[in-house]
């Protein structure tokens, strides 16, 4: 009793500079950020130094293996398919990138609104618990098979279907994040600088945008790399079931599945495509898991402790604690 | 715990018809005619006597609480007198759900679907707990070695290289390239020896493997993050105090524990994994319920997908209940009542 505890080292100030130093400490997460970085340089700028149209027909050349002229080889048209995994991975980056910033809007919206104003927090949180409870796969085809030829006609065939599954995995994506913003914000809500804030009479929209949402922009962050890499997943799996992008306008998941049928003369046709995804989700996924880390507050303990407890949860830990906190709430109201 | 269990069903009564009245918008306010299928050379007349028929004329709070009845009454009657065959009243008279491309009450297509879809994500189901149990409790009580790294990227890589292209992978390695395993999967096939079980077991192989891994990847990432909560808790250093062997320590003591909210997990995520075999009977045609839905979706078959939406709601449904019931019978700790 008599041993003095251990000095408690002073805590490290979370700014900018000591989360990209914890990033660059977790060696997945970097090597993530550089595969990703590949990745996007390759779909941006490969078109312009393999100068192939992805659509341009070449019957003469069809199902051709590798070459210099057609390095992953063409496809049973005669269509450059390196040119092709480019420009569709142009489509599918976008896809996910646009797709997730609209369900970040939409669940950080319903997160904030849900944990700041008292009254709508019932109804918001049980219009959660509802889109939890649809069963997405199906009900994305059934929407997609139902507008997708009225929006194609609308907007015409490309930008009809980009809307169209943008809006549809946006709209079934934004659960989570907004669980994770309301539980950040319920704490925040109670802090001394927001009861500060409002005591010299600042409205509660300058109190958000001030105040609150610099604040839960590090779980936003996170579940902004983790709704990439899920609209990604989604999109591809549309695509794979026929029912996302057509032929014309292809993503990698839609030349896997127009690969499939190939399969056997040209398995090619189906690595490229999939190995495309796959390496891009999974380097999302580390970046995730690296920013998650390195925002995490409990990453500034000290060594020893820190030791244990640094990436002692794993990504899907996080969601395990948001589902236990969720339950703690319930159990609240229950009794 | 019973006002518990009733409470929770009495608020998943309106989860479910929030659902079905969701589901049922959907597909109604969408811009299509189920008659746009038939030939050009019918009449518009003899079309809208076809819509007529359909009870399409109604107006849709009508044609729903018709659809409603209909799903929540008709059908389950019509299951029970096919299970008991006992006939309940007038069985003639119960307008069914018929499926509008195969004329065929869209149940008995389902009750023939569904066997194929449980057995193989059912096993799958299984064969991925069991795999994740041992690596979770491992990684976590080995944190951070090579074990551990190696269990970390092979999840990390589970969960995001996507089903259909590992299924693909290992079609193209054991079927194609191989030729061990056959890639289409015959459900004709009846196991009568024990030839005919081996071929079974083949044919199943690569569907449960690749959804398998894809489940034990993300368990056992649950099972390691809730054994490293318990693993540092005071009865932990209080059994190993009084003598029990490390071993009990951690299989019986910290991993009954840690099991708690990882069972929860393992409930909700079976209706998803059943949601998943859309996508795994579409790669090795299974022709299951997955399969059944595709097959709906390409032909228009409002009815059939109507039913097979709402079915894999109800699943979610009933496995949340599932895991809320089993997190208060299994946590001594939580009293609900």
């Amino acid at each position: 009793m008599t041993e003095p505890l251990p000095a408690i080292p002073p805590r490290r100030r979370g700014g900018r500079g000591a989360v990209a130093a914890r990033f660059a400490a977790h060696r997945g997460a970097v090597a993530g950020l550089l595969v990703l970085a590949a990745i996007v340089a390759l779909t941006l700028f490969g078109p312009l130094l393999h100068r192939i149209d992805p659509q341009y027909l070449d019957y003469l050349d069809r199902n051709q293996g590798m070459s210099w002229k057609h390095p992953l080889g063409t496809d049973n048209l005669g269509r450059d398919l390196l040119a092709q995994v480019l420009s569709g991975g142009r489509v599918s980056l976008a896809v996910g990138t646009s797709a997730m910033l609209l369900g970040l809007a939409l669940g950080t919206l319903v997160g904030v609104l849900a944990g700041f104003v008292r009254w709508l927090d019932g109804p918001l949180m049980r219009l959660v618990d509802l889109f939890l409870a649809l069963p997405l796969l199906p009900l994305l085809l059934v929407v997609i098979m139902l507008f997708r030829d009225s929006l194609r006609a609308a907007f015409g065939p490309e930008t009809g279907i980009f809307l169209l599954i943008v809006f549809v995995i946006g709209v079934t994506s934004w659960m989570q994040t907004a669980r994770i913003v309301r539980g950040e914000v319920l704490a925040l809500r109670e802090q001394e600088y927001v009861l500060a804030a409002r005591a010299i009479g600042t409205r509660p929209r300058r109190i958000v945008t001030r105040h609150i949402l610099p604040n839960v922009l590090s779980p936003i962050v996170v579940s902004a790399a983790l709704g990439v890499a899920n609209a990604i997943l989604l999109e591809s799996a549309l695509s794979f079931l026929g029912l996302g992008f057509p032929s014309d306008f292809p993503t990698w998941g839609r030349l896997l599945f127009d690969g499939v049928n190939f399969m056997s003369l040209h398995p090619t046709r189906v690595i490229w495509p999939g190995l495309a995804i796959s390496l891009t989700v999974l380097s999302v996924n580390y970046i995730g898991d690296g920013l998650r880390d390195a925002m995490d507050p409990r990453g500034d303990l000290p060594p020893i402790a820190g030791g244990a407890r640094r990436n002692r949860r794993g990504r899907l830990g996080v969601l395990l604690a948001t589902r236990r906190n969720g339950r703690r709430v319930l159990q609240g109201k229950g009794e | 715990m019973l006002s518990y269990t009733l409470r929770r069903l009495a608020f998943a009564v309106p989860t479910l018809l929030a659902i079905s009245f969701i589901v049922f918008a959907i597909l109604d306010l969408a811009p299509n005619d189920p008659t746009g299928s038939l030939p050009l050379t019918i009449p518009p007349e003899v079309r809208a006597d076809i819509r007529r028929q359909l009870g399409l004329d109604q107006p849709m709070p009508v044609r729903y609480l018709k659809w409603c009845v209909q799903f929540f009454w008709n059908e389950p009657l019509a299951l029970l007198e096919r299970w008991t065959g006992v006939s309940l009243g007038a069985a003639e008279g119960r307008l069914r759900v018929i499926s509008w491309s195969t004329r065929a009450p869209v149940l008995d297509l389902i009750v023939e679907r569904l066997p194929q879809t449980l057995w193989v994500i059912g096993m799958s189901y299984v064969i991925g707990v069991l795999i994740a149990l041992p690596i979770g409790v491992i990684s976590a009580y080995r944190q951070y070695s090579w074990f551990d790294q190696l269990g970390t990227f092979v999840s990390m890589v589970g969960y995001s290289v996507p089903t259909f292209f590992t299924g693909l992978l290992l079609i193209v390695a054991f079927s194609i390239k191989l030729q061990w395993l056959p890639s289409v999967y015959d459900t004709g096939h009846r196991v009568t020896d024990w030839d005919s079980f081996w071929f079974q077991v083949r044919q199943m192989l690569m569907p449960v493997a690749v959804l398998a891994l894809y489940n034990a990847a993300q368990i056992s990432r649950f099972l390691r993050a809730s054994m490293l909560d318990n693993m540092d808790q005071d009865y932990v250093r209080t059994a190993r105090a009084k003598g029990l062997r490390e071993r009990a320590v951690v299989w019986v003591h910290v991993l009954r524990n840690s099991l708690i909210p990882v069972v929860t997990v393992i409930a909700l995520g079976f209706p998803q994994a059943l949601g998943g075999a859309v996508i795994t009977e579409q790669i090795f045609r299974i022709n299951g319920i997955g399969q059944l839905l595709i097959q709906g979706v390409y032909s228009a078959d409002i009815p059939l997908v109507q039913t097979l939406t709402f079915l894999f709601a109800v699943m979610i449904v009933l496995f949340n209940l599932v895991a809320d019931l089993l997190y208060a019978v299994l946590d001594p700790r939580v009293r609900y009542d």
